[in-house]
């Protein structure tokens, strides 16, 4: 009986130190941890749709509460004026949840790029959404507040051949983009001021 | 015959060098290894982890219950290893994209339970870490030398910069995993061979 104790007591109290002590290094890496993700899984696709600001668009970021979830904004300032945005919207694509950034220009409510995150599409024909250029050019000039689709569905994008089920995917997550600008336009536009 | 606490260190830098001698640990080192840099960071993420584990477990030795030894033995390496994790992602974060999984997985690493059970549960806590110390950086030097070569003739760069100019058709043979297998076995052959002159 005692022996049992002894090994409870060893293992629950070794668990709990365990415990603690990640808790407190999770605690103190978090906001490192946060900024390097966004340097490195989305800070080339924010760099090129923002190419050209004369800021670090990874820096000037301002978070908006969207219901339950707090959404990042990264802000694009040219010729001196922050009048644009960048933002993720999600889409579901063959292999699963696909992060699509989208820049907006808040002046005209156009979208000034696009370009996929993070995805697990087939590589070689599905990851062209992310590698080929050609894809997302096309949502350049794009109107922000209206759905996109594929021209099958309608719209106005050339699906990539071979993927059709991405590119759809692709436009529904700019299409939840576009609601989300939608949305959250009026707190965009009070917080973009701070960064002038 | 106890041995002097120099013997102990160096005795992981050749006689029991991972994993060469001790042929412990093989799944990361054969995944890992495709370039030095990923064989460095590897090495040097189980040298804290085996140094602090090493310590703990010896220094707790009189504490742990026989019977539920493991169990904490996992605890101690598990704890470290997020720790290594949590400071890789947050000052290393390429390295932690190129090793992933390999990161989490040291919890299962022969080589660390390993000298947790053989070494640090019979041992004094400076031993031990000389011990973690030893074997840690042994391991460390083999996955260097294993990446180093692979990545060599594989790719024909070293740490990412090119070796032999850009007429060189690399053979990405060594870095698919039968390479691994190939390059570890030759290796292993030439230590024995130098070791049993």
């Amino acid at each position: 009986m005692r022996e049992i104790i002894k090994m409870i007591v060893v293992l629950t109290v070794l668990s709990s130190f365990s415990g603690g002590l990640l808790a407190a290094i999770r605690g103190g890496t978090m906001e490192k941890i946060e900024y390097q993700q966004l340097v490195f899984v989305k800070g080339p696709a924010i760099r090129n749709i923002l190419e050209g600001c004369s800021n670090d668009p990874i820096v000037d970021r301002f978070k908006i509460k969207d219901g339950d979830i707090e959404r990042s904004f990264f802000v694009g300032i040219f010729d001196g004026k922050a009048n644009t945005v960048a933002f993720e919207g999600v889409g579901k694509g063959f292999g699963g949840d696909m992060g699509l950034m989208v820049g907006v220009n808040i002046d005209d409510d156009k979208i000034i790029g696009m370009g996929v995150t993070t995805h697990s599409e087939t590589p070689g024909i599905g990851s062209k959404a992310q590698t080929d250029p050609k894809f997302p050019n096309q949502f350049k000039g794009l109107a922000a507040i209206e759905p996109c689709k594929v021209k099958p569905d309608g719209g106005e994008i050339d699906a990539i051949s071979g993927a059709t089920v991405t590119s759809r995917g692709v436009c529904v997550g700019v299409t939840d983009a576009t609601e989300i600008y939608k949305r959250l336009k009026p707190q965009i536009a009070e917080k973009i001021q701070e960064f002038k | 015959m106890a041995k002097t606490i120099t013997q102990e260190f160096t005795k992981g830098l050749w006689d029991e060098i991972p994993p060469f001698r001790l042929v412990l640990g093989l799944c990361p080192v054969l995944a890992v290894t495709k370039s030095v840099e990923n064989g460095l960071g590897m090495g040097v993420a189980v040298v804290f982890v085996l140094v602090c584990s090493n310590m703990l477990v010896s220094l707790l030795r009189n504490i742990i219950p026989s019977k539920v030894r493991i169990a904490c033995f996992i605890v101690i390496i598990a704890t470290f290893v997020i720790v290594v994790e949590l400071l890789m992602q947050a000052y290393a974060y390429p390295l932690f994209l190129k090793l992933g999984i390999f990161i989490p997985l040291i919890v299962v690493n022969c080589v660390v339970l390993g000298r947790a059970e053989a070494f640090a549960y019979k041992n004094g806590p400076v031993r031990s870490i000389v011990d973690g110390f030893g074997i840690g950086i042994g391991f460390t030097i083999s996955l260097t030398a294993l990446g180093a070569l692979r990545e060599v003739f594989g790719s024909g760069t070293f740490f990412g910069m090119s070796v032999f100019g850009p007429s060189f058709q690399p053979f990405t043979f060594m870095v698919e995993a039968p390479g691994a297998f190939v390059c570890l076995g030759l290796m292993l052959s030439l230590m024995n061979l130098a070791g049993n002159k």
